[in-house]
């Protein structure tokens, strides 16, 4: 829509303008832009790699740029689930975990049910939205806010894990090795291609379609989309397992892409894969009360993570201070996104 | 559209008013209970076609669980509606609409996060299969407040970014334009200022005017509910005590009847 106000605004301009006039121009097309949830994280993101590439010639080069998709792939494709949740005013804990467990149900659906790889991926998908809707379950219908359903799911489905793997490695399956793995992970592309597909389809789906006004809806006025007929419960659960589908599917990609199936794949605790989602969504401009959020803003943050992470390596800052840095560009970040929001807001009534 | 035997209660009476064809909508004998609370004793009322029938009482005697019964929120124990004549059980709110029947609550149902015209066709978007149809939605929601009358800048807005008044507008709207034959109105002057309570109230003689739709306003302002209505009902203690038309009555009357009762509370009371 921004861009409409922008060639307007450019069409409009006839004859040479002053440089009052250029300045209104110039302002307004800013104005425009700023007004984008995704501006202030775009810009961000620029920023980052400027100063990256100053300060090492490596960072832009192809390698470091495909280290940067797949590092951020899982982050994403967590990020989106939990930018619907978020958006319709509920959050998932347990998608780290689940992340964790998925690639395990696949070895088990190949190496023991003997399940063609393909359909072992998608039982793990399927069974990712299950734990979703056991989620959405207990959250909508037995009413524990989700905070705390997805926290008691997260142990519950790393215990699973744990118990069934033993807590130990797993390689990939024999079967889905070669052309398989390759698809879904290991080959240099194949990561950025995902992730950038399920964010186009969901950008589209939260931006275009009935689901998505419904779950904006939900998260703004939960008494309202009901009063209006809207099945509220059906929009949450739904939400939680399409994150707990997304959560499973990244984690597969991870799994072929390292080559291995590690039980500590999301941290110790399994938790760690759902925070950096949550936060590339967080920084990308989605509220935690719910009610509005972007896709592409979760791309977008997760992007910043990735190069946060990526450039304090290259030019040789330790994990410990990447931690602490880490911790300063969130609050950071948020702390720029809610003030611009609120300027923008103030400024247009 | 027969319904199921009315649930074991008080014995209802046969519908003691001769069924008059112009109601669009009759309650008969209506009870209502929420544990140990009597909500509603025994209601019967009626609304003619393009009638404008305002309801009024104090806090608590029950408004609220009336219009939630008429909207298909809550059933009721005991009692009957009739809607056109036939009898019918309200299983949902979205029965309830499907037959004609519509509410603009208090609260709006509006949501703050999406636009004018995404609000006016909350779930009931026009849709070209998968995506929604924004264009003739957005053309729709423009001409359809402008054929209301309803001054709106711009359908591409936030709805948090509009007055009370428009946003009432807004949530009446949706409502007449998704067919609504009966449209209940839930306190829809509360926390208005004079001017924008006069926008809703000329939206209502608007519809009144044209006949189409029966509207039932609940208000606490006797003054502004005379204003519009054609009758008045007085809602006490879970029953209709009262029943007159507008010709008939005045802000002093009605004030009188509800101070009245406040008094007759507090003698018993002491």
């Amino acid at each position: 829509m921004s861009e409409t106000v922008e060639n307007e605004v450019f069409a409009a301009e006839g004859p040479p303008p002053s440089p009052v006039q250029r300045n209104v121009v110039v302002r307004t097309a800013f104005d425009a832009f700023m007004r984008r949830r995704e501006a202030t994280i775009l810009i961000v993101a620029l920023a980052l790699a400027v100063y990256f590439r100053s300060a090492s010639d490596a960072f832009l080069t192809q390698n470091n740029l495909i280290n940067i998709t797949q590092l951020m792939a899982p982050w994403v494709i967590i990020g989106v689930g939990e930018v619907y949740l978020l958006v319709s005013g509920e959050i998932d804990l347990s998608a780290g975990a689940v992340y964790t467990l998925s690639p395990f149900l696949m070895h088990y659906a190949i190496d023991y049910y003997g399940m063609y790889p393909i359909v072992a991926i998608v039982v793990a998908v399927l069974i990712g939205a299950i734990v979703g809707f056991g989620n959405g379950f207990v959250t909508v219908i037995l009413k524990v806010p989700s905070f705390v359903t997805t926290l008691g799911m997260l142990f519950l489905i790393q215990g699973i894990m744990l118990t069934t793997s033993h807590a130990y490695p797993a390689p990939i399956p024999q079967a889905a090795q070669g052309t398989i793995q390759e698809w879904f992970g290991l080959a240099r592309w194949s990561m950025l291609i995902w992730f950038l597909l399920i964010v186009a389809y969901f950008h589209v789906v939260l931006t275009r379609t009935r689901w998505g006004l419904y779950t904006i809806a939900v998260g703004g006025n939960l008494l309202g989309a009901g009063e209006a007929g809207i099945r509220t419960a059906r929009i949450k659960i739904g939400n939680f397992m399409i994150t707990g589908g997304l959560a499973a599917f990244a984690g597969v990609l991870v799994a072929f892409h390292t080559q291995t199936i590690d039980p500590t794949a999301s941290g110790a605790d399994g938790a760690s894969q759902m925070f950096f989602g949550v936060a590339a969504a967080v920084i990308g401009g989605t509220a935690l009360a719910g009610g509005s959020g972007t896709v592409i803003g979760a791309l977008l943050g997760a992007l910043v993570l990735a190069e946060l992470q990526v450039g304090f390596s290259l030019i040789g800052i330790s994990a410990n201070q990447y931690t602490l840095i880490l911790g300063l560009a969130i609050l950071g970040s948020m702390i720029l996104n809610v003030q611009l929001a609120r300027l923008r807001r103030a400024g247009r009534t | 559209m027969t319904a199921s035997p009315v649930p074991a209660g008080d014995p209802v009476p046969p519908s003691d008013t001769a069924s008059e064809p112009d109601d669009v909508l009759r309650v008969e004998h209506i009870a209502k209970r929420f544990g140990a609370v009597a909500a509603l004793t025994d209601v019967s009322m009626h609304l003619a076609r393009g009638e404008v029938l305002g309801l009024i009482g104090d806090n608590g005697a029950g408004k609220s669980t009336l219009i939630k019964i008429l909207c298909g929120f809550h059933q009721p124990d005991s009692g009957r509606i009739l809607v056109n004549g036939e009898e019918v059980v309200f299983k949902s709110v979205d029965h309830a609409r499907s037959l004609g029947i519509d509410t603009v609550y208090q609260d709006l149902a509006l949501v703050n996060e999406l636009t004018v015209y995404h609000n006016m066709f909350l779930n009931r978007e026009i849709v070209r299969w998968p995506l929604l149809n924004n264009r003739i939605m957005r053309k729709r929601a423009r001409q359809y407040l402008d054929d209301m009358g309803v001054r709106l800048q711009d359908v591409d807005s936030e709805v948090a970014k509009l007055s009370g008044g428009q946003r009432q507008a807004i949530a009446v709207a949706r409502s007449v334009y998704s067919d609504a034959k009966i449209l209940l109105l839930d306190e829809p002057l509360a926390a208005m200022g004079a001017k924008e309570g006069a926008l809703i109230l000329d939206l209502v003689r608007d519809l009144k005017e044209r006949g189409e739709v029966s509207i039932i306003i609940i208000a606490h302002n006797y003054a502004q509910v005379l204003e519009v209505c054609d009758r008045v009902n007085l809602l006490q203690h879970g029953q209709i005590t009262y029943d007159k038309k507008r010709d008939e009555t005045s802000v002093g009357e009605l004030t009188e009847l509800v101070v009245a009762e406040y008094r007759a509370a507090r003698e018993r009371g002491r």
